[in-house]
């Protein structure tokens, strides 16, 4: 049991990493990671919202949207099947909960909601966390395997961005072919950070 | 008039790509460009979607409220989005279980976000389309190098037919697997980016 959810977890953070094999939040990847602590901060935030938006949609998928999970409210009800309407629901969802996420983080953590401030309200329209929430749906996984899910799946994305703006760091000492310079090399080194995360392809516990 | 129709067309074409300049709606140019088919698909809805949804921001944008816009925005192109996912499955199922969740993640890409907020809120309707369309013939440009790149080198075959004699069959092609995987449509994209600028210096990054 334990080993099945430690094996969705490897899965989501190393074999189907995120940004690497999904190309899931990709804008935010390339735009703030030019300094390793504001990677670390957004992938931070991310991991957070991931874990609770993934399991909160997959309740209201399973009580609300798919096929016949209305029964629960009244027998006639049975043969409803909402689930084309998943994708405004699940926006909603997400939107409101960043909003009551970093409502609650002021008013009980403000260290914490001082560290991820700006990076909060952008996660919004992250696509990593929309995909997440498909991509669950699409997998058909349990409720706690869906909260793992989104757990590894936000800490995936952390490792990814954090490495590659360390690397970027790096890369402000080194001459680049004008052309290549900002956006064309991070695609490359992107690639580059890919092919080495294919290495863990195929990894079963 | 005419003359500024047309740079509202052509403009995000090249001197100024969504994808190659404003790194804009990477995610899905990245991950549905396996393929010609696939890349054809969501270029298509793309294109509708972002037409669609400048066109009804920029009819509501005096009746918008301004603290309240990007929700208003996000539910007139999740709606969007919806009706295009459900064409999709109705008329090319193969190609929309292919695209798996990438449809749904239109909603989330930011060319169609910034395109209602920066240019449909503030400009009439029909200006609006215009440029909903070009944006979107901006994406579907790169989307459309990029799908071609990856399968003829990945796979040997364009549109499904193949264009280079495989090894396995007695050619002289060995498929490139990389291309196929998400390294490939990295590396693609990069060297893309590289060229273009290469031929438009402005472009260039100050580092």
């Amino acid at each position: 049991m334990l080993q099945d959810y430690l094996n969705i977890a490897v899965k989501a953070i190393f074999v189907e990493n995120m940004a690497l094999t999904f190309f899931l939040g990709m804008c935010s990847f390339l735009a703030v990671s030019k300094r390793v602590s504001t990677a670390i901060g957004l992938g931070l935030a991310v991991v957070f919202v991931l874990t609770v938006t993934v399991p909160l949609n997959h309740a209201i998928n399973d009580y609300l949207l798919r096929p016949g999970a209305l029964g629960w409210a009244h027998a006639s009800l049975t043969g409803q099947d909402l689930s084309f309407l998943c994708f405004l629901t699940f926006i909603g969802t997400i939107a409101a909960t960043v909003q009551i996420v970093e409502m609650a983080l002021d008013r009980f953590f403000p260290t914490l909601h001082a560290a991820l401030g700006v990076f909060l309200p952008l996660i919004a329209v992250n696509c990593a966390i929309l995909g997440a929430s498909l991509l669950m749906v699409e997998r058909g996984l349990t409720l706690p395997e869906a909260a793992v899910f989104g757990f590894g799946s936000g800490v995936g994305w952390l490792l990814a961005i954090a490495a590659l703006a360390g690397i970027r760091e790096r890369l402000r000492y080194h001459h680049i072919p004008a052309g290549l310079r900002g956006l064309g090399i991070t695609f490359l080194l992107t690639g580059l950070m890919a092919i080495g995360f294919l290495a863990f392809g195929g990894i079963q516990l | 008039m005419a003359t500024e129709t047309r740079r509202v067309l052509m403009d995000p074409l090249i001197h100024n790509n969504p994808i190659a300049l404003q790194v804009l709606g990477i995610c899905s140019a990245l991950a549905v460009t396996t393929g010609m088919q696939t890349s054809v698909v969501m270029s298509a809805a793309v294109v509708a979607v972002i037409a669609l949804s400048n066109l009804s921001v920029s009819l509501l944008r005096n009746m918008i409220p301004t603290n309240i816009r990007i929700i208003v925005q996000l539910t007139i192109i999740a709606s969007l989005v919806i009706v295009t996912d459900q064409i999709l499955k109705a008329y090319v199922y193969e190609i929309s279980k292919q695209l798996s969740v990438f449809v749904g993640l239109i909603i989330t890409n930011c060319i169609i976000m910034g395109r209602a907020e920066a240019f449909a809120m503030q400009n009439p309707p029909l200006k609006s389309l215009i440029d909903g369309i070009g944006n979107g013939m901006g994406y579907a440009a790169i989307l459309l190098v990029v799908g071609a790149a990856r399968e003829v080198f990945g796979a040997g075959t364009f549109w499904g037919i193949p264009v280079l004699p495989l090894a396995s069959e007695g050619g002289w092609f060995t498929p490139n697997g990389l291309m196929s995987l998400s390294p490939g449509a990295f590396f693609v994209i990069g060297f893309l980016i590289w060229i273009l600028r290469t031929f438009r210096p402005e472009q260039n990054e100050a580092e």
